[in-house]
C-alpha cells in the first residue's frame, strides 16, 4: 500500500509539469496585456510599456517561464500583479470559503443523493424511481447559476429566510456562517446529486440481481440489511469514482457559484484573475486545483479498499 | 420571516438558558456600498482607474476641488495669491492639517505630492513643462514659480478625475512613481481613515471616520466645501455579479450600488424602499477613437466622413435605452460645463449618410476594410460597435468588426500594427466627464503624435490651440480658443463623441446625502 501511495504522489510531480507548462502558455498565447489593465483606461503606451517593463513581461517567454518556475520550486508562487500581496497570502485568504462551500455541497449531495439512488432502485420502475430519474435530468441541465437565482429569489427575497449573499468566516459567527452557506451548497449540490444518485442507482441495481443478495433474503435479512450491508456496500466503488471525479464539477461550479453568491473564494479569485489577467495568481490557483484533484482522486483510490477487500495495492 | 440566527435564539431560550443580557452597545452606522469594481490597487497615483480614484477621495485630500459647476474652490488651502506677473503662485494650507498617523500636514508633503503626480499625469505633466519649480517658503507655505503664464494652474491642481492630485506625507509621495505605494503608507489627511487590516481583496474594503478632520467651513459642494463626515463606517463589499448586488440591496443587505446596469433600473424604480439617484449630473460621454496611423484614417477628410455619417440617439437608444439617462449632445467638452459649445458641430452628427458618402468619394476611399474592435463584456459598450458599423456601412465604409472581452482590446489598442496584422483602426469607449472638461484635459484631444494616447493623431494645429489654451488665463477667452479648435477638429477628427450618458445609482430609502459631483463621495451621507 505505502508502495501504491508513493508511486502515486511521484507521480503528481509530471502531472503538475504539465500543468504548469500548458497554464504558462495558454496564458501568454490568449490575448490581452495586464500592464495595459494596470494602467487604467487613461493611461499612455508609455506608461503601459512602463508597468510592463516592471512586471518583467518584456522579458522573453522562455525566459519568464524559467523564472517563474525557478521561483516556484523553491516555495516561492510570485506576486499578484495587481494586490500587494504574495499569491501564497491570497489563496491562505481566499481557501476558507472554498473549503467550506465544499464540503457542505459534498454533505448535502452525498447525504441526499445516496438514499434517494439506493430507493430508485430497490422501487425501480415506480413513482419514487421517475421522480429520482428526472430530478436527476433537470439537474444535469439547469445551469447552475439559474438554480443559484431561483433560490435567491424564493428563499433569500420573498421568503426573506436566508441572506442573499456573503460570506462570514466560521471562527466569528457560526450561525452567520451556517445562513450563508445553506443556498450556494444547496446551489452547487445539484448537480453533484443528479451525477451520484443516477450512478448509485444503477450500481445498486446491478449488485440487486446478484445471487449473493438472493442468498441472504433467503437467509431471512430485512430489505434494510440487505440494501444496506449488502447491496450498497459492494455499489460504493463506481459511486467513490463518481464522487472523485466529481470533485471536478464542484471546482467548476465553484466559480459561478461563489460568484453569484459573492463568496470570496479561491473560485472567484480565479475569475478575478482571468479578467485581469493576473498571470502569476492564474498560475498557482490552477496548479493548486491540480493537485487537489490528483490527491482526492488518490484517496477515493485508497478507500476502494475499504469497501472491497479483494483489492489490494 | 425565518432566519437560523433567530431560530437558533429562539431554541436556546425555549431550553430556559437564561443569564443577565447586557445592554446592546450603539451600534456603529456602518454604510455598505456596491462599487464599480473591487479595491486590488491602493495607489491612485500610479493608475488612473476609476475604483481607485474613488479610494483616493475617501482617504487622501486635495487642494482644490471642484464644485457643482466645475469652478476650482481651495480644499486644504487656506488662501492663495498670484504675482501681477503671473508667474508666482503662492499657497498657504489651512490650518490644523493632520495626517492620520497624528503627523502635521506640510508645505514639504505637498510639493513632493504634486511632483509624484505630476510625474504620472498628463495634465501634470504639461504643467510642470510650463513650470520653473516648486519651492517651500515655510511648513505651512509653498510657491510655485511658472517660466510663462499659465492659464491652467488652478484646474490641474483642482483636477477632479484620474489623476487627482492628491496630498500624501512626504516619505511616501517620495515613492517611485513607477511604482506603488506600500500598503502601509495608505495614510493620509481626508475625511477617513483606509482599515488596512481589514481589507481583504475581493471581500471588502473598509473606511472608518476620521473624528480628527476637520471640514471647511463651506457647506459641501460637488467635491469642494466642508467633508462632513455623518457616518462610523464604510464598507465597500466587492460583489462581481449585478443580479445578486440588486437582491442584496432589495433584501437590506447593502445600502447602495455605485452603478447597477441600466437593464435592471425598471426593477429597482418599482421597490418601494429603494431610490434611484443621479448624482452625476453630467455623467459619461461615449467616444469613438480613430487610429489616425493606420489607412484610411490617416486621412482626416475620410475620419471627417465618420463624423458626418453618426447620429448619437441611435448609439444611446441601443445602449442606454430610456432616454431619461442619455442625452443627445454635440458638445465635446460635456454639455452642462463651463467649456460646452456646439461651435462647429452644425454639419457633423447628423446621421448624413449620402453626405457622408459623397465626402468618402471625394476622399479617394479605396474600400479598405476598417476593423472595429468591439468589446463584448462591458454592458454599457457592447452594443456601440454594431451601430456604428452600420451606421459606417450606410456610408459606404466596408467594416470588419472583430469582437472580444474589454482586456483583450485594451492590450490590442496600444499596437500600432497594420490593422490586418493585430492592429486596429478604431474602437469605442466611455469617459467620466469630469476626465474631459478642456483641450488639455480630455487625453483624446492630445494631438502629439507618439506621446498622444493610443491612435497616436500626429496635428500641430491641434497642439498649437491645446498649448494657447493652457497659457491663456482669461476664461472668456479661452472658451474663444475651444470654439476656434472645435472648428478645425471637426474637419480633422482625433475621435468622435457619440452620446453622453448617466448612470445613476441605486440606495435604499434609509440612505440620504449623496452630493451632486462627478465622483461618488461619501462625506455628507447619513444612514437612518
Amino acid at each position: 500500500m505505502l508502495d501504491f501511495i508513493a508511486r502515486r504522489l511521484i507521480a503528481i510531480i509530471p502531472v503538475l509539469g504539465v500543468v504548469a507548462v500548458f497554464v504558462f502558455l495558454m496564458l501568454r498565447l490568449t490575448p490581452g496585456d495586464p500592464a495595459a489593465v494596470i494602467a487604467g483606461d487613461n493611461a499612455t503606451s508609455d506608461q503601459i510599456a512602463d508597468i510592463r517593463t516592471k512586471l518583467g513581461l518584456d522579458e522573453p517567454i522562455w525566459t519568464q517561464f524559467a523564472i517563474w518556475i525557478g521561483n516556484v520550486l523553491q516555495g516561492n508562487f510570485g506576486e499578484s500583479f495587481f494586490f500587494k500581496k504574495t499569491v501564497a497570502e491570497l489563496i491562505a485568504q481566499r481557501v476558507e470559503p472554498t473549503l467550506a462551500l465544499a464540503i457542505c455541497t459534498l454533505v448535502f449531495a452525498v447525504s441526499i443523493s445516496v438514499p434517494i439512488g439506493v430507493m430508485a432502485a430497490y422501487r425501480q420502475g415506480s413513482l419514487i424511481d421517475k421522480a429520482v430519474m428526472g430530478f436527476s435530468v433537470l439537474g444535469f441541465s439547469v445551469p447552475g447559476f439559474v438554480i443559484g437565482y431561483c433560490l435567491i429569489y424564493v428563499f433569500a427575497i420573498e421568503l426573506g429566510w436566508l441572506p442573499v449573499q456573503g460570506y462570514v468566516r466560521i471562527g466569528v459567527n457560526f450561525w452567520q456562517f451556517a445562513e450563508r452557506m445553506v443556498l450556494p451548497s444547496l446551489t452547487l449540490s445539484v448537480g453533484f446529486v443528479a451525477l451520484i444518485s443516477r450512478i448509485t442507482r444503477a450500481s445498486v441495481l446491478e449488485v440487486l440481481n446478484e445471487d449473493y443478495i438472493r442468498t441472504a433474503r433467503a437467509k431471512g435479512l430485512s430489505n434494510r440489511v440487505v440494501l444496506m450491508r449488502h447491496a450498497l456496500r459492494n455499489a460504493a466503488v463506481p459511486i467513490l469514482t463518481v464522487i472523485g471525479l466529481g470533485i471536478a464539477i464542484l471546482i467548476g461550479g465553484a466559480v459561478v457559484t461563489e460568484s453569484v453568491f459573492g463568496l470570496p473564494g479561491l473560485g472567484r479569485l480565479t475569475v478575478e484573475a482571468v479578467l485581469s489577467r493576473d498571470f502569476p495568481t492564474i498560475q498557482t490557483v490552477i496548479l493548486l486545483f491540480s493537485v487537489v484533484y490528483v490527491v482526492i482522486n488518490l484517496l477515493i483510490d485508497i478507500s476502494y479498499t475499504l469497501f472491497d477487500p479483494r483489492i489490494r495495492y | 420571516m425565518f432566519s437560523f440566527r433567530k431560530s437558533a435564539l429562539a431554541v436556546i431560550a425555549a431550553a430556559g438558558v437564561s443569564g443577565v443580557m447586557a445592554a446592546a452597545p450603539v451600534q456603529a452606522q456602518t454604510l455598505k456600498v456596491v462599487m464599480h469594481s473591487d479595491v486590488k490597487i491602493l495607489d491612485p497615483i500610479w493608475t488612473t482607474a476609476y475604483i481607485q480614484r474613488n479610494h483616493g477621495y475617501m482617504v487622501w485630500d486635495t487642494l482644490f476641488a471642484v464644485d457643482e459647476k466645475f469652478d476650482v474652490k481651495p480644499q486644504m488651502v487656506d488662501k492663495y495669491d498670484v504675482s501681477a506677473d503671473k508667474l508666482t503662485w503662492t499657497f498657504t494650507l489651512r490650518d490644523g492639517l493632520e495626517w492620520h498617523d497624528g503627523k502635521p500636514v506640510t508645505a514639504e508633503d505637498c510639493v513632493a505630492s504634486i511632483k509624484r503626480w505630476a510625474a504620472r499625469d498628463s495634465m501634470g505633466q504639461k504643467l510642470m513643462a510650463s513650470a520653473e519649480g516648486l519651492e517651500v517658503v515655510d511648513a505651512k507655505t509653498f510657491k510655485l514659480k511658472m517660466k510663462e503664464p499659465y492659464g491652467l494652474v488652478l484646474q490641474s491642481l483642482g483636477k477632479p478625475s484620474s489623476n487627482v492630485p492628491f496630498m500624501m506625507p512626504k516619505k511616501t509621495a517620495e515613492t517611485d512613481p513607477m511604482q506603488q505605494i506600500k500598503l502601509e503608507d495608505v495614510i493620509g489627511s481626508g475625511p477617513f481613515i483606509f482599515k488596512g487590516d481589514e481589507w481583504k481583496p475581493g471581500e471588502k474594503i473598509v473606511y472608518v471616520k476620521n473624528a480628527k478632520y476637520k471640514p471647511r467651513a463651506e457647506p459641501a459642494n460637488g467635491l469642494a466645501g466642508g467633508k462632513v463626515v455623518k457616518v462610523d463606517r464604510v464598507e465597500w463589499i466587492a460583489m462581481p455579479d449585478i443580479q445578486t448586488q440588486v437582491a442584496a440591496l432589495q433584501g437590506g443587505e447593502i445600502d447602495m450600488i455605485e452603478s447597477p446596469g441600466h437593464d435592471l433600473l425598471p426593477l429597482l424604480a418599482k421597490d418601494k424602499n429603494i431610490e434611484l439617484v443621479s448624482f452625476n449630473p453630467t455623467g459619461n460621454q461615449y467616444a469613438f477613437r480613430f487610429n489616425s496611423l493606420a489607412k484610411p484614417f490617416d486621412n482626416a477628410k475620410i475620419r471627417h466622413a465618420v463624423f458626418v455619417a453618426f447620429g448619437q440617439e441611435d448609439f444611446l437608444k441601443a445602449t442606454i435605452g430610456d432616454p431619461q439617462w442619455y442625452k443627445v449632445c454635440k458638445a465635446p467638452f460635456v454639455c452642462g460645463t463651463p467649456l460646452a459649445t456646439d461651435a462647429g458641430m452644425a454639419d457633423v452628427l447628423n446621421g448624413n449618410a449620402a453626405k457622408a458618402k459623397q465626402l468618402l468619394t471625394e476622399a479617394g476611399y479605396d474600400g479598405t476594410p476598417i476593423v472595429l474592435m468591439q468589446s463584448t463584456d462591458l454592458q454599457v459598450l457592447t452594443n456601440l460597435a454594431p451601430v456604428a458599423k452600420a451606421q459606417m456601412e450606410r456610408a459606404g465604409f466596408k467594416v470588419d468588426m472583430v469582437s472580444m472581452d474589454w482586456q483583450t482590446l485594451v492590450a490590442r489598442r496600444v499596437k500600432k500594427d497594420p490593422p490586418t496584422q493585430g492592429g486596429w483602426h478604431a474602437f469605442l469607449t466611455s469617459w467620466v466627464a469630469a476626465d474631459i472638461l478642456n483641450p488639455v484635459m480630455a487625453g483624446y484631444f492630445n494631438a502629439s503624435c507618439d506621446k498622444a494616447m493610443f491612435g497616436w493623431p500626429c496635428d500641430a494645429t491641434i497642439e498649437k490651440y491645446r498649448d494657447q489654451f493652457a497659457k491663456e488665463t482669461d476664461p472668456a477667452k479661452q472658451k474663444l480658443i475651444v470654439e476656434e479648435l472645435q472648428k478645425y477638429w471637426v474637419d480633422h477628427p482625433t475621435h468622435i463623441n457619440v452620446g453622453q450618458w448617466y448612470a445613476p445609482l441605486a440606495r435604499r430609502k434609509t440612505v440620504q446625502g449623496n452630493l451632486t459631483s462627478p465622483v461618488p463621495v461619501f462625506w455628507n451621507v447619513t444612514k437612518k
